[in-house]
């Protein structure tokens, strides 16, 4: 039986997987105790279950337990990537490397650091398909470069970068690479070493695990990366993050990871195969629409569609048991539409009407073709409806059109 | 972010949408807004030779609230003289459809529609245009 709204919005958050709250729950009444109560077997007890963790952690990018840093999510793992690396380096140089599409908490980092004096910021570009290219990653270093900081996949347009070349370049100029891999953990085969990665920030509550937990991955050896904190305390993680551990967040966050990487290969395969009938439906219903993001390099659950003439809000307003989101500029908090989208240099027109369906391990066919036929009616519905695609089957060239607006 | 009702109604059952046959006399047509901004309204109007509106038609490329601030002001300028619809501020489209602060660029969208249509059809009827109103590229 289908159930009604169809969560279709993995990228912004995934459900915890039922397992991963078994594995938590304990943790929350008899084993309470605090990781760094090094006295009591209370403690001891947290202790192990946090160690198990960065184990399982360590273990689906191919790092050392002792690198894994917790943290509250992976926007302080950027913060304390970027702004960590910034500062311990000061005195071999100021300048970042990263690229227009990242997350905010990446942008806006680097941002805050041009600000305050104490970088400067190359925001390299990226082609159609949303992707950056090595090259301009290695025309960009400079002797004052001290970070690369480049997402592995997008989170609206599921591009996945060239991750392991931009590695090689990094290592060969001595530069630290950062990658945020929030989305790509567990989706996408992910290994710090094959890629080059020094740094790589992680959160939980994308790959089925809880809200509010993430780590950092820290490079120990070849070469060792030092960081400045960002929060001072009682010297946690190794100094580089003090805090008490969320040791149930912890648990929940390395059972996901073990999980995933146990299942990553058969689920990858059904999400490509759900997302192939998605986008075959809906073109096969509806002309004029637009894969948005590169056709193969991309998640396997990602589908980022343009449907023309038709503004992205008013769409999802009417597909309102369905729970997708929108690069529409009615959609954000600033009013504008999706900057990423935007960075593909597609019309802007299409960006107000992107759709990112975000498929995820919980989804079934049925879910896919009851989306389907919601999406291709209400996009008819609504072009019935749009001066734009009346103008369009006129033949008017809607670039020729002087349109005038406040 | 939480619809009000009146918006929801007008989205889902909207009044009056459409366009007016090619040949059809007594049209005003004004068409506002970009794509590029993500809203893009058509107005049409049909008034008599003495200037009452008789009817409405709109089509609206835009957001759930540019959608219902259209389809609304269809409904409210028929068989309104042309002063009185020319007086309709997008005050009133944010009231009945209780617009949050965000989209109230939508009611203006649907009052400059209505200032638009009117101009045009007093054009085709060979009078003195209405004050220009003062237009920027979007």
């Amino acid at each position: 039986m289908l159930k009604l709204p169809i969560y279709m919005d993995n990228h912004a958050t995934t459900r915890v997987d039922p397992r991963v709250v078994d594995a938590m729950l304990p943790y929350f009444s008899e084993k309470f105790g605090n990781a760094a109560s090094r006295n009591h077997s209370f403690g001891w007890e947290a202790e192990e279950a946090v160690e198990k963790a960065r184990g399982q952690i360590a273990a689906i990018i191919g790092a050392k337990s002792k690198e894994i840093i917790f943290t509250s999510g992976a926007t302080e793992s950027d913060n304390l990537a970027i702004k960590g690396v910034v500062d311990f380096y000061k005195d071999k140089g100021n300048h970042i490397v990263t690229c227009v599409t990242e997350h905010k908490a990446v942008l806006d980092s680097c941002r805050a650091l041009e600000r305050a004096g104490r970088a400067t910021v190359t925001y390299l570009p990226v082609d159609k398909y949303g992707m950056v290219d090595p090259d301009e990653v290695r025309k960009a270093i400079t002797d004052k470069t001290v970070l690369v900081t480049i997402m592995f996949a997008n989170n609206e347009i599921g591009t996945i970068h060239p991750i392991a070349e931009i590695g090689k370049i990094t290592r060969e100029k001595g530069v630290v690479f950062h990658c945020d891999a929030v989305q790509a953990i567990g989706k996408v085969p992910v290994d710090v070493d094959r890629c080059g990665i020094d740094l790589m920030s992680l959160t939980a509550h994308k790959l089925y695990g809880p809200k509010g937990v993430g780590a950092l991955y820290v490079r120990s050896k070849g070469p060792r990366v030092r960081l400045t904190p960002i929060i001072d305390g009682g010297g946690h993680e190794r100094g580089m993050r003090s805090g008490t551990l969320n040791v149930p967040g912890i648990v929940g966050f390395g059972a996901a990871c073990e999980i995933a990487q146990r299942e990553m290969t058969d689920e990858a395969a059904r999400l490509v195969e759900l997302r192939t009938r998605l986008q075959a439906g809906l073109f096969e219903r509806l002309e004029d629409v637009y894969l948005n993001g590169h056709p193969t390099e991309r998640l396997p659950g990602n589908l980022n569609l343009s449907f023309a003439y038709v503004e992205g809000e008013s769409l999802l307003m009417g597909i309102n048991d369905v729970a997708v989101s929108s690069g529409s500029a009615c959609t954000s908090a600033t009013l504008e539409p999706s900057y990423v989208i935007r960075a593909l240099g597609i019309d802007e027109e299409l960006a107000h009407s992107s759709i990112r369906f975000g498929l995820g391990r919980f989804n079934t066919a049925e879910e896919i073709d009851f989306v389907t036929e919601r999406v291709s009616g209400e996009v008819k519905r609504l072009r019935d409806m749009s001066p734009l695609y009346e103008m369009a089957k006129e033949g008017i060239d809607l670039k020729s059109v002087n349109w005038k607006a406040d | 972010m939480a619809y009000s009702t009146k918006v929801l109604d007008h989205y889902n059952h909207p009044r009056n949408v459409g366009s007016f046959a090619k040949d059809e006399e007594n049209i005003g047509t004004g068409v506002v807004g970009a794509p590029e901004c993500g809203d893009v309204m058509k107005l049409q109007l049909k008034i008599t030779d003495q200037g009452v509106i008789e009817d409405a038609r709109f089509k609206t490329f835009g957001c759930g609230s540019a959608i219902a601030s259209s389809s609304y002001v269809t409904e409210l300028v028929k068989g309104k003289r042309i002063d009185e619809a020319l007086a309709i501020r997008n005050t009133s489209i944010v009231q009945e459809l209780n617009l949050p602060p965000v989209k109230i660029h939508c009611s203006v969208l649907a009052e400059d529609a209505i200032k638009a249509a009117i101009s045009d059809w007093k054009k085709r009827k060979g009078m003195a245009p209405a004050e220009e109103k003062k237009s920027a590229e979007g």
